[in-house]
């Protein structure tokens, strides 16, 4: 029993700090289900970039110093005059979905002040064209691939999200030569008797 | 387990001295493992499960000064589906490059059943028969060309890249609809009184 109760504390330990939970999201978005089951690559070099089921932008950054460069860069780039204890509750909020014109009042807000107004967020504006001057998506990728060339970009999108939010998002990037990215899925069964299923069981076999 | 000695040593007490009441001081752990378990459990789940999974996805290269685009697919291998409203599906063999012929286009659904795999299913042989036959030479592949019109939901398109994983389609893009396409899809929405 002792020693039952020994593991049982040892594993309660290890999961519990092994567990790195989810960052709060600024909205709910429930991803289409695909069988592709890659894993998403390592949250520190991600820009994630959110879409809800009304089209709404929100991009967001795990790794707490590309934030801080990515904010100073986007400040002094558009000129949004943010002081120093603005740019810092940036760096300590996990995703944004405020235009830059509201961006300053934002980061002055009161904490739950801010829950609200990240729930009524338009959402980050942004445009098929790259060079468009409301296309501040642009400004936010820009930003981030300069502090990290090797950023990846991942799309979270609501499968319910119609398809031009989601083209401005791809013709933005395809503007500055991002071919390659990725949607982020849930898991679903390869269907029977399909040239996938086909392939994933022949690999069983062969083990 | 978790209990102690404290019967006193075994000196003996004195005739005047009142023994006190022993209590037992074993402490009933099985709670607390309940709920050391039941964290574990916990724990177990949530990171197995919070791990979501990702699409990856190459789109062809795209330069706006590259002027050069040649139309490199043949015909006979491609397969041109277009995403509309509600989740419909539209489809059509060839790419309708030649205006004097327009397109049949048929409509169908994401249903495991009579959907667009099967679709694709028959296409992707069809396209393997000709190769056989020395139609096809081994170097063409089956294309699938997706154009989701405005109307169309993410969820589609991702539905529509995951037939191309599930079915091991190596050529696809999504590309932009045209006019063309989209009064295709106006003209058989009126033929089939869909409003």
């Amino acid at each position: 029993m002792t020693a039952m109760c020994d593991v049982a504390f040892l594993l309660l330990t290890f999961f519990m700090l092994a567990t790195k939970f989810k960052p709060p999201e600024p909205v709910v978005v429930s991803t289409p289900k695909s069988i592709s089951d890659i894993t998403v690559p390592h949250g520190d070099i991600v820009l994630l970039l959110t879409v809800d089921a009304k089209g709404r932008i929100y991009v967001a950054m795990d790794d707490r110093p590309t934030r801080q460069s990515v904010i100073e860069m986007v400040n002094s780039d558009k000129d949004l005059k943010l002081t120093k204890e603005e740019m810092n509750t940036f760096v300590a909020d996990a995703s944004e979905g405020i235009p830059f014109s509201a961006l300053k009042a934002y980061l002055d807000a009161t904490p739950d002040q801010q829950k609200v107004d990240e729930v009524n967020a338009p959402g980050i504006p942004a445009d098929t064209a790259v060079l468009a001057p409301n296309n501040e998506l642009a400004e936010w990728i820009k930003a981030a691939r300069t502090t990290n060339g090797k950023i990846r970009i991942c799309i979270k999108a609501d499968g319910a999200a119609s398809y031009p939010s989601v083209q401005k998002i791809i013709k933005t990037l395809e503007g500055y030569k991002i071919f390659k990215f990725n949607l982020i899925t849930d898991l679903k069964g390869i269907p029977v008797g399909t040239a996938a299923y086909d392939d994933a069981h022949k690999s069983d076999a062969k083990k | 387990m978790a209990e102690m000695d404290t019967s006193g040593g075994g000196h003996k007490k004195g005739p005047g001295v009142k023994k006190g009441k022993k209590l037992s001081t074993r402490i009933d752990l099985t709670p607390m493992v309940d709920l050391g378990f039941l964290l574990i459990t916990f724990f177990m789940y949530t990171t197995t499960l919070a791990k979501p999974k990702t699409m990856e996805i190459n789109m062809p290269y795209k330069d706006p000064n590259d002027k050069v685009e040649p139309n490199k697919i043949k015909e006979s291998v491609a397969l041109t589906v277009l995403l509309s409203k509600n989740h419909r599906v539209y489809y059509y063999e060839g790419m309708a490059s030649d205006p004097t012929k327009p397109p049949d286009l048929k409509a169908t659904t994401f249903a495991a059943k009579n959907g667009i795999r099967d679709e694709i299913i028959a296409k992707k042989k069809m396209v393997d028969d000709m190769k056989r036959a020395g139609t096809l030479t081994a170097k063409d592949e089956m294309t699938v060309l997706i154009k989701p019109d405005t109307t169309s939901s993410y969820g589609d398109m991702v539905n529509m890249l995951d037939e191309m994983n599930i079915n091991d389609i190596k050529v696809y893009a999504i590309i932009d609809i045209t006019d063309v396409d989209q009064n295709f899809i106006k003209e058989t929405e009126v033929a089939n009184g869909v409003k």
